[in-house]
């Protein structure tokens, strides 16, 4: 174990081993090297590819105004690291610091960093999943695939689950002026992020733009030709699709199955980690010498009373790699606290919408510039008489007041009039947050509760 | 020339699109789309626009036209 | 302690040379509350949070009528009372609906590269000042003879003014600037009846020039703000007359002083002028280093809260002015390393200097492509440029600061 007085050596000469080389890996890599990190670096990735950027894959790509393997993430600087690409991490063992890598190799390491984020959800029914035509959309590969499939003939696509991924790859295939049916459980698009409220407005732009959109609706099966090519699905109405192309976006699943047995506090809602991204083990034990950061991660936030949060956030990821790379190679007393407020975007029927804070914690909305009509309109999400999350719909210069009334704990509803307050904004309603107990697709938060440990979680609500 | 725009940040200024309208395009009022492998002929326009971003969301790497960290060196093993 | 207040001594005209030391003064508190009445902010992150704060309102309508009755400086430019308010001087949505209607014809969504492509248009125009800028006896006014003429023509190529009403067009725009920075030395009566008689002349001319453009529409501004297609609607005529007027001011006013102020940094400091001679493509980030350095626009002072609102334990009380230093947030030191320093290279330079939220300068692209332009090509083919004086004279304006002439020195044009 290097001990304090050892820092200067780890800087030095030690082994930083970094699991998953996507934008949190990358970041994380970058930023030792910028730190002073001398020793070496090995970074481990099952996608052969070097680190890429994702939400360009439901965008640009699908639009065709980007090629899928045009979307390398730019380097801060050059990073000297072994990078060992196209080989899945397997195993840990803790006690000998020791990764394992599926051709059998083992690495070493004084400080592992796990950055191995999440995966799409498959289609559950693996005969039905393997059918030819049906996609999900997660890497480059995926969009590679669903790209070439979408440029050839197509009778009319299918996505499953009007989450954000969802809902831009509808967008973009309307924007094609490809046929689309949208199949979601929930009562409209968005709703497990953003509530019933914003997810009528999101339901009108699905419908303007000419999607067939379903909602409260199940795909209870997917029906293929002889030839194994998908041809149809069954709705829980009882209605049949035809189609050709399927996109599967029931949300993400975390990537920790190489954890199992490892004894760190891992499983299907992340690892969990302390506001400093130490990994916990099972026994709620912090670590001191493996740290996570990015979609895998799921950390205890002072702003939403310390419960743990997963975020499926871009800039959560960049943010986190950074600090966990610092506090990896800092002496205790210099480590720094991971405090993002959660932010993302997502960009779909020409309209950009932005998020701050954690609008599924809120019962109540308030919209407090522009209107739901217009789908111009900034929103406010109250929780126990306080603001908890913002969100904006072609406004977003207006979010960062906003991101401050979330930082100060700000009160509900706010006690001030606003520019271009209309008869959307009178007074809060209730936001329509689905029942937690009932699933839906595309929070990108998950509030986890308290318990560092993964098997005495007690509260799950939005559920991925 | 690889980029990235952190869209955190980005507030729709547009800047980028005015100035490099064949890498930044905006998608409507406020979303901007843009080639993540802008050419190199784009490069005097790429600086432009990263330099004018009101709040400095675009990274670019290769921008002076040094050979920068070539695709394939990560890919080795 | 002197008798007239910090907010007095900031327009006072015998400042206006050198302000930033009364900005460092204006920083040692958060909200200056000066006993002319105004709110005065100067701190970076002050200014940044209250440009995004939906309760600030630019309206003047929003405004408390002050006792003294008296307009802060740069806020007679709209104060004809004949016009329509422009967007500069609205809310959302009257705003945000006014400005998507004008940024139609000018910029992308819609016209992605109409900036773009007036590159070559821009450089013409540029080199064509230029060649004519040695008077044979060595010595120039970089004011009179480019900074001045070169905007006023972009704007003309831009709105669509036919080139034969060009020069007319100059001296109308002329007159209207000299209003912004009235002399002490004129009149003001009379003053007042020559920007009137102008205006008037302006907007004459400008409507017979919206009809024909009715009629036989091209592919200018002018030609788009008439034809009103836009899904938000269109502007009456009475809005695109005051929206030109926008433009043709506000469009070439900043600008002149952006490149003047450019000028003189750099003639300040040689060694980076002679590595912009070598090196033109330092002018990118050599602009937005001058933006924050020293802004065309020192101050925003037209804004008001539509509550109480506190900032660092002061209320700052509903319906009262309130004026955001944005040449005071440039230079502070709790944002910026070494503010008072001119520094190119400077890595992190998120500026002040074209506003920032739904306000943000409408003209921000052009100014800097027409900045860049001008200072690389002025740069590289002025022989031997140096300063006559220092500082040179100054306008009156606080607001809209810059020097009224710069008379350099030099030994020659380069081809």
């Amino acid at each position: 174990m290097i001990g304090d007085g050892s820092i200067d050596r780890l800087r030095r000469e030690g082994r930083i081993v970094i699991v998953g080389a996507s934008l949190a890996g990358l970041r994380a890599a970058e930023t030792l090297r910028e730190k002073g990190f001398t020793g070496s670096l090995t970074v481990i990735g099952d996608e052969p590819h070097p680190p890429y950027d994702r939400p360009p894959l439901s965008k640009q790509v699908l639009l065709g105004k980007a090629a899928p393997e045009h979307t390398t993430l730019p380097r801060r600087l050059d990073v000297d690291a072994h990078w060992r690409l196209g080989h899945a991490a397997t195993g840990l063992d803790m006690a000998a610091r020791r990764v394992r890598l599926a051709d059998g190799d083992e690495v070493e390491y004084d400080r592992l960093l796990i950055a191995t984020g999440v995966r799409a959800r498959p289609w559950p029914v693996e005969a039905e999943a393997g059918l030819d035509g049906v996609f999900v959309l997660r890497t480059r590969d995926d969009a590679t695939r669903l790209h070439r499939r979408l440029t050839e003939e197509t009778r009319r696509v299918l996505v499953i689950g009007a989450g954000f991924t969802g809902s831009e790859i509808a967008s973009a295939c309307r924007e094609r002026d490809l046929p689309v049916t949208v199949a979601e459980r929930g009562s409209s698009p968005l709703v497990g992020a953003l509530g019933g409220v914003i997810g009528e407005v999101a339901r009108q732009m699905h419908l303007d733009a000419g999607v067939d959109l379903r909602c409260g609706v199940m795909v209870t099966a997917l029906e293929g030709d002889t030839a194994g090519r998908v041809r149809s699905a069954v709705l829980s109405d009882g209605g049949t699709i035809d189609t050709d192309v399927v996109v599967v976006s029931l949300g993400a699943t975390r990537n920790t199955e190489w954890l199992a047995g490892s004894g760190l506090g891992a499983g299907p809602r992340g690892i969990a980690c302390d506001a400093g991204c130490r990994a916990f083990d099972v026994r709620g034990i912090v670590t001191d010498d493996v740290f996570v950061a990015g979609d895998v991660a799921r950390a205890p936030h002072p702003l939403f009373g310390y419960q743990f949060l997963s975020l499926e956030h871009w800039g959560n990821a960049v943010a986190q790699a950074e600090i966990a790379a610092h506090n990896m190679i800092s002496h205790a007393t210099d480590r720094i606290p991971h405090l993002w407020v959660p932010a993302f975007w997502s960009s779909q029927f020409g309209v950009n919408i932005k998020s701050v804070g954690v609008p599924a914690l809120g019962e109540e909305i308030l919209v407090t510039q522009g209107s739901l009509a217009d789908r111009r309109f900034t929103a406010v999400y109250g929780h126990q008489g306080r603001v908890i999350g913002a969100v904006t719909f072609d406004h977003g210069r207006w979010l960062p007041f906003y991101q401050e009334l979330i930082e100060r704990t700000a009160p509900f509803p706010p006690p001030f009039p606003t520019l271009d307050r209309r008869a959307d904004g009178r007074g809060p309603v209730p936001a329509e947050f689905p029942d937690p107990s009932v699933p839906t697709h595309g929070p990108t938060v998950t509030v986890s509760g308290y318990s560092p440990a993964d098997r005495r979680i007690t509260f799950t609500p939005g559920r991925a | 020339m690889r980029l990235v725009v952190d869209l955190n940040r980005c507030q729709g200024y547009a800047q980028c699109a005015f100035l490099a309208p064949d890498v930044f395009t905006m998608h409507g009022d406020e979303a901007l789309l843009y080639d993540p492998h802008a050419e190199p002929a784009q490069r005097e326009h790429v600086a432009r626009a990263a330099a004018a971003c009101p709040v400095q969301a675009i990274l670019v790497d290769d921008l002076d036209g040094a050979p920068g960290p070539a695709e394939e060196a990560p890919g080795d093993r | 302690m002197t008798d007239t207040s910090l907010f007095q001594q900031i327009t006072d005209y015998a400042n206006r040379a050198d302000p930033y030391p009364l900005y460092t003064e204006l920083r040692k508190s958060p909200v200056h509350r000066d006993e002319t009445g105004v709110y005065v902010v100067g701190g970076y992150h002050d200014i940044l949070s209250l440009l995004h704060d939906p309760r600030i309102s630019s309206d003047a309508r929003n405004r408390a009528e002050q006792p003294g009755g008296s307009a802060l400086p740069g806020e007679e430019d709209e104060g004809d009372g004949v016009l329509p308010p422009t967007f500069l001087r609205l809310d959302p949505p009257e705003h945000d609906r006014l400005r998507a209607i004008t940024n139609r014809p000018f910029g992308p969504p819609h016209s992605p590269r109409r900036i773009d492509g007036m590159r070559g248009e821009l450089r013409t125009i540029v080199t064509d000042l230029i060649d004519h800028l040695d008077g044979g006896d060595g010595t120039l006014d970089v004011v009179e003879q480019f900074s001045y003429p070169f905007p006023v023509t972009v704007i003309c190529r831009l709105l669509g003014i036919p080139r034969a009403d060009e020069s007319r067009f100059h001296s109308w725009a002329d007159t209207l600037v000299s209003t912004l920075d009235p002399r002490p030395d004129v009149d003001t009566a009379e003053r007042v009846r020559i920007a009137q008689q102008a205006r008037l002349e302006l907007g004459m001319y400008l409507n017979a020039l919206l009809d024909e453009r009715r009629k036989k529409p091209g592919d200018d501004m002018l030609s788009h703000l008439v034809a009103g297609n836009a899904p938000e609607g269109r502007m009456s005529g009475m809005e695109v007359l005051a929206t030109a007027a926008l433009l043709l001011i506000a469009g070439h006013e900043t600008t002149v002083n952006l490149i003047t102020n450019g000028m003189l940094t750099l003639l300040r400091h040689p060694e980076i002028l002679e590595r912009l001679r070598e090196d033109p493509r330092l002018a990118v980030p050599l602009v937005e280093e001058l933006l924050r350095f020293e802004p065309p626009v020192q101050m925003l002072p037209n804004r008001s809260p539509i509550a109480d609102i506190e900032l660092h334990g002061v209320t700052v009380p509903k319906g009262s002015p309130l004026c955001l230093v944005v040449a005071s947030g440039n230079r502070d030191p709790a944002r910026f390393e070494d503010p008072d320093r001119f520094d190119p290279d400077r890595r992190d330079v998120q500026h002040l200097g074209l506003g920032s939220g739904v306000h943000s300068c409408f003209g921000a692209p052009l100014a800097r492509l027409e900045a860049q332009l001008a200072l690389a090509e002025l740069a590289r083919r002025l022989e031997a440029p140096r300063l006559l004086e220092d500082p040179p004279p100054y306008r009156q304006n606080a607001v809209l600061r810059g020097p009224r002439h710069l008379r350099i020195a030099v030994d020659g044009v380069r081809p």
